[in-house]
């Protein structure tokens, strides 16, 4: 059964230097509070893992939080780059990051083998293009029945995943909707996992499309209200599109980054 | 009503949007294709069914998303999936008839760059955001469209890493590669049309946006541009296209 706790609480409990952490979201319900507790925390040697890293990546790379990143497409979306990203992939500033680099199909796929205790799961994808070149998890594998060739991935089961969704009731069941993105597949893949959500209810009402993760699924609920700001939330909250394209000055600048943690790690960064 | 008055980017946008028709399943890269699948979506083609790769199926957005998993996406759609589901039951067994998929790097066989520039992956001039959904996109589409602005910069004789598969080095590497999708077969840019030769599958001029010379196009080509016999003038955007096209970027 899954028990209420701070946020604080949470990420000291599940989050420990030299984690596999994915914080997943796409686009929609991304845990950035949840990420920013882990620079508060000050977590080392990280491999982040997402099929999207945005702004929350961008700043716990800046932060030195990470040593790898496992990705499909990282930028910031529509507005650009992750300067952070950039300069720890081109600079190793502040700390060199590896990077293992994949297609949205593949890490979807490596999800849902994780998430079906599968060690690896094929997909038709890669085909002719550079990937397998500069990736060794991605490999050529023979069907058994027809003979054709296609491509495995190994299943991925981060340490612990973390997303966020509207509500939870307070035996810690979990309800989200709209994109759902592939916060399923990377709760149930990881060995630990944590949802921030913007309120903690005694009944969860049904939603048409939604989805319920139970309880038992998973192990810690912080209610943390706009936890997904500047992504957003479903019938909660919008998409501070404005906070997307301030982040771009912030991140170009080394100096002003730091300014930025500084506000973070004192407790008082200010929500543009 | 023919305008006068419009941008490159306006005439490349109102080319894409053209090339989509009615009824078909179109899967859309955000940025330059989505402003023309909508564009299209908004003008002559009201039941193009668009698929973006955040999990909507039939998306009927008013004004452009702002990004791939705008909430007025999932609002408006036919039904909304998981990641997971629209790469593999809907993307990848062929149910899609259009890729339409932007480019930072785009060589005269139709590969896509997305991912590094510089020829040493390790220590890139410039990395780019990556692969997302393009190579299977790429892949699996039973075919494919390339929206993109077109420079020596961008249009090369070939990319510095292929991150979407277009026709590799040509001469039917795809077919040998079993890939079950068309691939590119059309390419519209700021300047004008190309298509692949049906034989070597290089891309090959087949229009001019009006006002633009072949020269023009030769000089922002990376590479020794072939020109069809006949080079087609695009007409030039209806005022119709236009005032949606301009309404679609104002609300957003």
């Amino acid at each position: 059964m899954a028990d209420l706790a701070s946020l604080s609480d949470a990420i000291a409990e599940l989050v420990h230097d030299g984690d596999v952490v994915a914080l997943e979201g796409f686009t929609h319900l991304i845990p950035v509070a949840a990420g920013h507790e882990i620079i508060r925390q000050g977590r080392r040697d990280l491999t982040l893992v997402r099929m999207t890293p945005d702004i929350v990546y961008d700043q716990l790379i800046g932060a030195g939080c990470a040593r790898k990143l496992i990705f499909s497409w990282g930028g910031n979306p529509g507005v650009g780059s992750l300067h952070r990203f950039r300069d720890a992939v081109q600079h190793g500033w502040p700390v060199p990051l590896e990077i293992e680099e994949h297609s949205h199909a593949g890490m979807a796929n490596r999800y849902v083998a994780g998430a079906s205790g599968l060690p690896f799961a094929v997909l038709r994808g890669y085909l002719g293009t550079d990937l397998p070149n500069v990736t060794d998890t991605i490999k050529p594998i023979t069907c058994p029945f027809t003979g054709e060739t296609l491509t495995a991935v190994p299943a991925i089961n981060p340490d612990v995943a973390i997303v966020h969704a509207q509500r939870a009731d307070r035996a810690g069941n979990v309800q989200m909707w709209g994109l759902v993105g592939v916060q399923k597949e990377a709760v149930l893949a990881a060995r630990g996992s944590l949802v921030t959500v913007e309120e903690v209810v005694d009944e969860l009402e049904p939603v048409p499309g939604g989805m319920v993760l139970p309880s038992w699924a998973v192990d810690l609920v912080a209610e943390v209200p706009g936890g997904a700001h500047p992504s957003y939330a479903q019938g909660y909250s919008e998409r501070d599109n404005a906070y997307y394209a301030a982040w771009d000055p912030i991140s170009r600048d080394r100096g002003e980054f730091e300014r930025w943690v500084e506000r973070v790690r004192s407790g008082d960064e200010v929500r543009t | 009503m023919t305008a006068h008055d419009y941008t490159a980017d306006e005439m490349m946008s109102v080319a894409a949007a053209r090339a989509l028709s009615g009824g078909q399943r179109c899967f859309v890269g955000i940025g330059l294709p989505s402003t023309a699948a909508n564009l299209a979506r908004r003008t002559h083609a009201p039941d193009l069914v668009l698929i973006y790769e955040s999990g909507t199926l039939g998306s009927k957005p008013d004004r452009l998303p702002a990004s791939i998993g705008d909430g007025i996406l999932a609002e408006t759609a036919d039904a909304v999936i998981s990641v997971p589901e629209v790469f593999n039951y809907w993307l990848q067994p062929g149910r899609i008839d259009v890729g339409f998929l932007g480019a930072a790097q785009l060589d005269k066989f139709g590969n896509i760059n997305t991912t590094v520039i510089g020829d040493d992956y390790a220590n890139p001039k410039v990395r780019l955001p990556g692969a997302g959904g393009a190579p299977e996109i790429a892949a699996n589409c039973h075919e494919v469209y390339v929206v993109v602005r077109q420079s020596k910069r961008s249009f090369v004789d070939q990319v510095d890493f292929v991150t979407s598969f277009g026709h590799g080095r040509g001469n039917g590497e795809r077919d040998r590669l079993g890939l079950r999708g068309a691939g590119p077969t059309l390419v519209i840019t700021d300047l004008g049309v190309f298509r692949p030769d049906p034989d070597s599958h290089e891309l090959v001029l087949t229009g001019v946006h009006p006002g633009v010379t072949v020269e023009q196009v030769r000089e922002a080509t990376g590479w020794e541009l072939r020109v069809a016999d006949d080079v087609a003038t695009t007409p030039a955007p209806t005022s119709d296209e236009l005032a949606v096209l301009r309404a679609l970027k104002e609300a957003s």
